[in-house]
């Protein structure tokens, strides 16, 4: 098993390089470059020194293949170099300083959506065509066809402004400073319930779908009839064989979601003010800010890389059937 | 901005039906608005969106609007822009120009301290002048001192500019946001202003607010300075509040979250005009230092001939414009100048919506013959071209299909592209492989336009785009920044507008009004071709009336 894993990731270090060399070419190739939005052209004060200076202080001025080397030689120690844009930080503080808000919502969001999803998937598969059953199956049409910016303008009027009884945007009220310590906590907690709202509504839909899916493929099999025929009550049999074999597929979809948890929704972000990834990304795209979008392209694709052999290992730990057959080809 | 254009659109329409069903917000609305005395007294707190967020706290290496906004209040320059748009002392008490237009003095004012309480000096300004002449600085800016031989310190008090030659804009340069060299000298020197922290906190200025707190991404806060060499600002705290979403931003003002924001022209004209928001806040309206235009490449032969320019602006009917893109939120542009303004000439050649007029100017370019689909032909070519717009600029869409439909009325065929915005840049105008595309200038309080129009500026980097050259446009451009006789300007500059009307080289569409709003508790606001913002630090909020007590 040990030896497994240190295979796997030894594995995944030139899978990590292929993969961010053919990122940073297909971002130059991209047209538009970083200078050229900096030199602000609709004053008509431009200097056109600034570009070429620019160009310099960023290296541009190399051949992509030296480019790309220098950016790896410093990422090998750790260094993922400054901002292009005008603020010129670390693109670690700029990453670091975004990411725990965008863990925080994704997190929360995750395991409310795992938590409501489990129970909705089993009920509306064991009462298959039952009322809950199409209620639930409304409910995901719904889900999966609200547009999350409609939704989030509608909570916020009729929470923010009609009822007033939830900030509209942002993450803290003006005066946050000014109050108490729980009144802080209570502020907080209350700016970010209709963003986790908003993002828990359509994840909910799908993940709840996949439960139900699974759950009636198990239902279905011999060893569930088995179960059934030794007598075992209702409960026994779907709380204990269906479900943890049902639950095996959930796992990859959760493996698969892990890597997604840094990268933050941008219309949500957006529309609710939250200075997380998204925002982070969408801007250094537009501005061609290329550290910054290849330092959250390294770790997005290590997070998956990670993501990948977890789910993986998982596996034979969920299954035991995985774990025999590793045995036996090892021997 | 694909995706937030998109969503912003929605986020409207959305709002339009919902402001519909009647002003079910009004609860929350403030009573109290309107009342109180207009007895200027200190505290409370402003708080204002802003769309984007700001890229630093340096503004002399940034070029964006909404550090530009913050950074207004934290740094001064030696002159200042009054709300008549004439020049005023800021740190300069008073300036003199020798006879011959060459040399500069400033006398500074004596009570002026940075934020750290160190006094503002002549070796902070000859600093500021170094770090925007110096080759690595990554400035914008620095063109505006390339005419200066020498800036001196005759005395802790005194600084004398000495110029090359005589320069129009020189008094205008040193609007230049001045810095402190006692912080930030080794940075200059080694190009690195960028990196240095007070780019990224605690900038020191000698402006009338200090820097608090900047949250990338969500808010920045500043307070008032004390000892502003201008008096104490009245109010105490000033929070700006970055949303990206003006549908958000609309929300907010309803839920009375921000006090201050820049609405839509759809927001303005249709979804505030009900009692309540009226009570609650001032709107203000006044032609913003943008127009939009039509641009053509004038190295293709069939744009060359000005005729087809002339007759494409009879042809454009700028009024259905404003009125079906803007609302009737804009004014009709004549020229690179604003309507209102002291440079601005109204004796200018004007081209009124005439379809039969151009439908004449185009058939003495010779395009007289009609081809199977109506559309003018000339030596067997269709009249086609393509019309570059940027992406996300849902304004530069409408605009562009008012007047594709326009065109297609004289018998010319205009096919709309849309692409990202720094792809447009790179590939298309800069490249000057475009025909036609919609976008905006930036016009400056100062008249010149040199690097506009002038025919040597048509480098893949430079702005004459369009490849405009008259000789005569050419001289009246030399001479209106050589010379720093305003009378002698005026002439020119006068001139200059004759011959822009005359020649057409763009279309010259609208001036977009600026549409802020501020909540009715505020007072001292004077609005004017300016804008609002120009006297903050006179803003107040009468005792009875404020809102936050903290600070």
């Amino acid at each position: 098993m040990l030896g497994y894993a240190l295979r796997r990731l030894i594995l995944a270090i030139p899978l990590l390089i292929g993969i961010t060399f053919v990122s940073f070419l297909v971002i130059h190739l991209a047209p538009g470059e970083p200078v050229d939005i900096q030199s602000d052209e609709s004053s008509a004060r431009s200097d056109a020194k600034i570009k070429q200076l620019l160009i310099e202080t960023y290296g541009l001025d190399k051949p992509l293949h030296v480019q790309y080397w220098n950016w790896l030689t410093r990422l090998v120690r750790l260094d993922f170099g400054r901002s292009f844009s005008p603020d010129a930080r670390p693109v670690l503080q700029k990453i670091g300083e975004r990411l725990p808000i965008t863990l925080l919502l994704n997190i929360v969001e995750l395991l409310i959506i795992v938590m409501l999803a489990i129970p909705i998937g089993v009920l509306s598969a064991t009462r298959q065509y039952s009322t809950f059953d199409k209620i639930t199956t409304i409910f995901v049409f719904v889900g999966f066809a609200t547009p999350d910016f409609w939704l989030a303008l509608m909570l916020m009027i009729l929470f923010g402004i009609q009822l007033g009884w939830l900030p509209i945007s942002g993450l803290r009220s003006p005066a946050w400073e000014y109050l108490s310590f729980w009144a802080q906590q209570w502020d907080f907690i209350a700016h970010l319930t209709l963003p986790i709202l908003v993002a828990t509504f359509g994840g909910l839909a799908g993940f709840s779908r996949y439960m139900r899916q699974s759950m009636l493929e198990v239902v279905r099999q011999d060893y569930i009839q088995s179960a059934r025929a030794k007598g075992l009550s209702e409960g026994a049999v779907i709380g204990k064989h269906a479900l943890r074999n049902a639950l095996l597929p959930i796992v990859t979809v959760l493996g698969l979601s892990l890597p997604g948890l840094i990268g933050g929704s941008v219309i949500v972000e957006s529309i609710f003010a939250i200075p997380g990834m998204g925002q982070l990304m969408v801007q250094a795209v537009f501005e061609r800010d290329y550290p910054v979008i290849m330092g959250n392209l390294v770790i997005v694709a290590t997070l998956t890389l990670v993501a990948n052999l977890i789910a993986d290992l998982t596996y034979s730990l969920v299954d035991p059937r995985i774990r025999v057959a590793a045995r036996r080809g090892r021997r | 901005m694909r995706r937030g254009g998109v969503l912003r659109l929605f986020g409207l329409f959305l709002v339009v039906a919902l402001a519909g069903c009647g002003g079910d917000a009004d609860s929350v609305i403030d009573v109290a608005a309107g009342q109180g005395s207009d007895k200027p007294a200190y505290g409370d707190t402003y708080i204002e969106a802003l769309q984007g967020n700001i890229s630093g706290l340096i503004p002399n290496v940034l070029t964006d609007g909404p550090s530009f906004e913050v950074a207004g209040l934290i740094y001064n320059g030696l002159v200042k822009y009054d709300k008549d748009l004439n020049l005023v002392g800021e740190l300069a008490e008073s300036w003199q120009y020798s006879r011959d237009c060459l040399d500069l003095t400033f006398k500074l004012k004596r009570n002026v301290k940075w934020h750290d309480q160190k006094p503002f000096t002549a070796a902070d300004v000859v600093f500021t002048y170094e770090t925007m002449v110096n080759p690595k600085t990554p400035t914008a800016y620095g063109g505006d001192f390339k005419a200066v031989e020498s800036v001196q310190a005759v005395d802790p008090y005194t600084v004398r500019v000495r110029y090359k030659q005589p320069s129009a804009k020189a008094l205008q340069s040193w609007s230049i946001w001045m810095l402190p060299k006692h912080l930030l000298e080794s940075y200059a020197r080694e190009g690195k202003l960028r990196e240095a922290p007070q780019n990224r906190a605690n900038p020191v200025g000698t402006g009338a607010y200090v820097f608090q707190e900047w949250k990338p991404g969500e808010k920045v806060v500043l307070v008032a300075n004390p000892d502003y060499f201008d008096g104490r600002p009245y109010i105490s705290r000033v929070v700006y509040r970055i949303i990206p979403s003006s549908a958000t931003t609309f929300l907010e003002l309803k839920a009375k979250g921000i006090d201050g924001a820049k609405l839509t022209a759809l927001q303005f004209k249709r979804q505030t005009e009900y009692p309540a928001f009226r009570k609650a806040y001032n709107k203000y309206q006044y032609a913003a230092n943008v127009y939009v235009y039509l641009g053509m490449n004038l190295r293709d032969p069939r744009f060359a001939d000005k005729r087809v320019r002339q007759a494409f602006a009879h042809a454009i009917n700028k009024r259905e414009i404003i009125e079906g893109v803007r609302l009737g939120l804009a004014r009709e542009a004549t020229g690179p100048y604003k309507p209102g303004t002291p440079w601005y000439d109204s004796n200018v050649h004007q081209y009124p919506y005439d379809p039969g007029k151009a439908r004449k100017l185009l058939a003495e370019a010779g395009w007289t013959d009609k081809n199977a689909d109506g559309i003018l032909v000339k030596n067997g070519v269709p009249f086609k071209f393509d019309l570059l717009l940027a992406q996300g600029s849902d304004e530069g869409r409408k605009v562009g299909e008012i007047i594709q439909a326009s065109l297609k009325d004289l018998g010319v065929q205009v096919e709309i592209r849309v692409i990202e915005w720094a792809a447009l840049l790179k590939e298309y105008i800069k490249k000057r492989n475009f025909e036609a595309t919609i976008l905006a200038w930036g016009v400056t309080p100062d008249p010149d336009q040199y690097d506009i129009w002038h025919s040597s500026k048509t480098s893949p980097d430079e702005l004459n785009r369009i490849g405009y050259a008259n000789p005569e446009a050419d001289e009246l451009l030399e001479k209106g920044r050589s010379t720093c006789v305003e009378a002698d300007r005026k002439k020119y500059y006068d001139r200059l507008q004759e011959v822009l009307a005359e020649d057409q080289p763009i279309v010259f569409l609208y001036f977009r009004d600026g549409l802020p709003v501020v909540s009715s508790r505020i007072r001292g606001i004077v609005p004017s071709p300016q804008g609002i913002n120009y006297n903050f630090n006179e803003w107040f909020v009468p005792r009875n009336l404020h809102r936050y007590t903290a600070g």
